[in-house]
């Protein structure tokens, strides 16, 4: 695996990012109060005292079904968020809602302090600055990995054919498969296709990354090397917000776990605390099946 | 003379043949450029039809559906005969190669249109999400990543009916295109010898010939490239 690039630029233990949850709020309803325009970016984010994901009071449904009954939650800056809860709990729904790739019904989401809900955001604009990962990779099947990953830099980002391409075999070569670049997704393996598909999101420098059960499509021996650049990027200072089955991978590399049951966050803290002390009954019950498994 | 002699002699006459030979080769030209014409202008057409569908304005879906669907239900003949026979009446007035390349080819489009939305359709959402996620808007995603994958499941349908809508060039002789056909039945008309026809029959099975093999060819390699 190639080695880290932006990770020589910070610490993999940095904590000192990590921001007052309290103070961050309340920074930011300073700042916008007067719902202002998504353009406007507060020179407060640089320094991390806004989170760079807020989620505020998110409802979604589809048809009579209340999928998300409120949803509150704050990712800091470098934070590792693991996400997890049975089956049809609103974990995607929630990671889709983040980049409105579902509209949602109430609720205000923000990035780096900058409102992405409501009208009048520029919808492609804001996307770029939040990367996504599918459970099925969706790397496009007619395009090679690079251009996989030139694609949206070429089209949205209006580089021009050398620039991109430069950036891809960098963000490919971050990934482990910069000698995969000419390589068609059915030539390469799950775990190599999920690697680019982690390329082309990171290739746009988003300001925070989704994943969505980055793993759960991948033979358990492809699933290391995924969850090694993912271990990276997290040393490399990434925003991440993970909804996986991975219990080991949250354990060693989360900063905080979140257990969603029915449309609600039900409980969260530290690995160590969520893992080993569930406080509520369906924690405990969630936990207990998964581990039965 | 014996049967086989009468054979030869009725389709396979030498100085039949080299008699009619050159006029038969002008009427190739006339085919082969109708053929590209329609086949060019009437994949385009077709597949600017299933972009705008794609739009999901329901105005414009209709007209699109409407258009596709009388221009595969009714048989090329009598489309080719109304606007034949029937613009005049109104006072337009368009050549007979004019009219039969406008029909074939509106045609094809109807077919085109069909194939490359089934196509549309069929591209997988995920593909839409991974574009839209990474910033690219709607016509950029519907031209980069849909359209592609479009095409590449419609060329072996596509080129099949490519070649069943070039064929029909051959109904231009009732109207008086100087194609292959009439050539040969002009030809036929005056020799009294079916030879002419024998010679067309040729011409058609090399122009067509490469064209069957190569959408074999696309058949296989396009099942087998499948992602
Ligand atoms: N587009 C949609 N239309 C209708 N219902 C939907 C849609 N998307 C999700 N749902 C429903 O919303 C509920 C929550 O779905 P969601 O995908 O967010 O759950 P999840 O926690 O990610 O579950 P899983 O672990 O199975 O992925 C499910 O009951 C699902 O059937
Ligand atoms: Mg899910």
């Amino acid at each position: 695996m190639a080695t880290w690039r932006m990770g020589t630029s910070r610490p993999a233990d940095d904590t000192t990012s990590r921001s007052n949850p309290e103070l961050s709020h309340r920074v930011r309803s300073l700042v916008f109060l007067p719902a202002v325009s998504a353009v406007t970016r507060p020179a407060v984010s640089a320094n991390g005292l806004v989170p760079s994901l807020e989620i505020c009071g998110l409802h979604k449904s589809f048809g009579p079904l209340e999928v998300l009954k409120g949803v509150d939650l704050k990712v800091a800056h470098s934070e590792l968020v693991f996400v997890l809860g049975p089956s049809g709990s609103g974990k995607s729904t929630m990671l889709r809602c983040c980049n409105r790739l579902e509209e949602p019904d109430f609720g205000e989401i923000f990035i780096e302090g900058d409102l992405i809900t409501g009208r009048g955001v520029n919808l492609n604009a804001i996307r770029q600055r939040i990367g996504m990962v599918f459970q099925a990779f969706n790397l496009y099947p007619h395009l090679s990995a690079r251009k996989n990953v030139t694609l949206a830099l070429r089209k949205v980002r209006g580089m021009r054919w050398d620039e991109s391409n430069a950036h891809a075999m960098e963000a490919l070569d971050q990934v482990g498969l910069a000698d995969k670049a000419e390589s068609y997704p059915s030539e390469l393996s799950g775990g190599q296709q999920q690697r680019v598909a982690i390329a082309r999101a990171l290739a746009l420098e988003p300001q925070v990354m989704l994943f969505d059960e980055p793993t759960s499509a991948l033979d358990p021996e492809l699933v290391g090397d995924v969850l090694e650049v993912m271990r990276n990027m997290k040393a490399a200072g990434m925003t991440m917000l993970v909804v996986s089955h991975e219990m080991n991978f949250a354990r060693e590399a989360a900063d905080r776990v979140i257990f969603m049951d029915q449309g609600q966050i039900v409980e969260q803290g530290l690995p160590a605390e969520v893992f080993g002390f569930p406080r509520h009954e369906r924690t405990r019950a969630f936990l207990s099946r998964v581990k039965g498994m | 003379m014996d049967q086989w002699d009468r054979f030869i002699e009725t389709f396979f006459n030498s100085t039949v043949l080299s008699k009619y030979a050159p006029s038969i080769l002008e009427g190739v030209w006339v085919t082969i450029e109708l053929s590209l014409l329609i086949v060019i202008v009437g994949v385009v057409l077709g597949t600017f039809l299933a972009l705008l569908r794609a739009y999901e304005n329901h105005f414009l879906s209709f007209l699109i559906v409407v258009f596709a669907d009388i221009f595969r239900a009714v048989p090329p003949l009598v489309l080719i005969l109304i606007v034949f026979f029937g613009l005049p009446n109104a006072g337009i007035f368009l050549s007979s190669f004019l009219v039969l390349f406008l029909v074939l080819m509106l045609i094809l489009a109807a077919f085109s249109e069909e194939i490359i939305w089934a196509g549309i359709t069929s591209v997988d959402r995920g593909q839409w999400e991974a574009a839209r996620s990474t910033g690219l808007g709607f016509t950029q995603a519907l031209v980069w990543v849909a359209l592609p994958q479009a095409t590449r499941m419609a060329i072996p349908p596509l080129t099949n009916r490519a070649i069943a809508i070039t064929k029909m060039t051959a109904l231009g002789t009732v109207i008086g295109v100087p194609d292959i056909l009439n050539q040969a039945t002009t030809a036929q008309s005056f020799s009294g010898n079916a030879s002419p026809l024998m010679l067309a029959a040729i011409a058609y099975v090399l122009l067509f010939l490469p064209l069957v093999v190569m959408s074999r060819w696309l058949e296989h390699r396009f099942a087998w490239r499948k992602a």
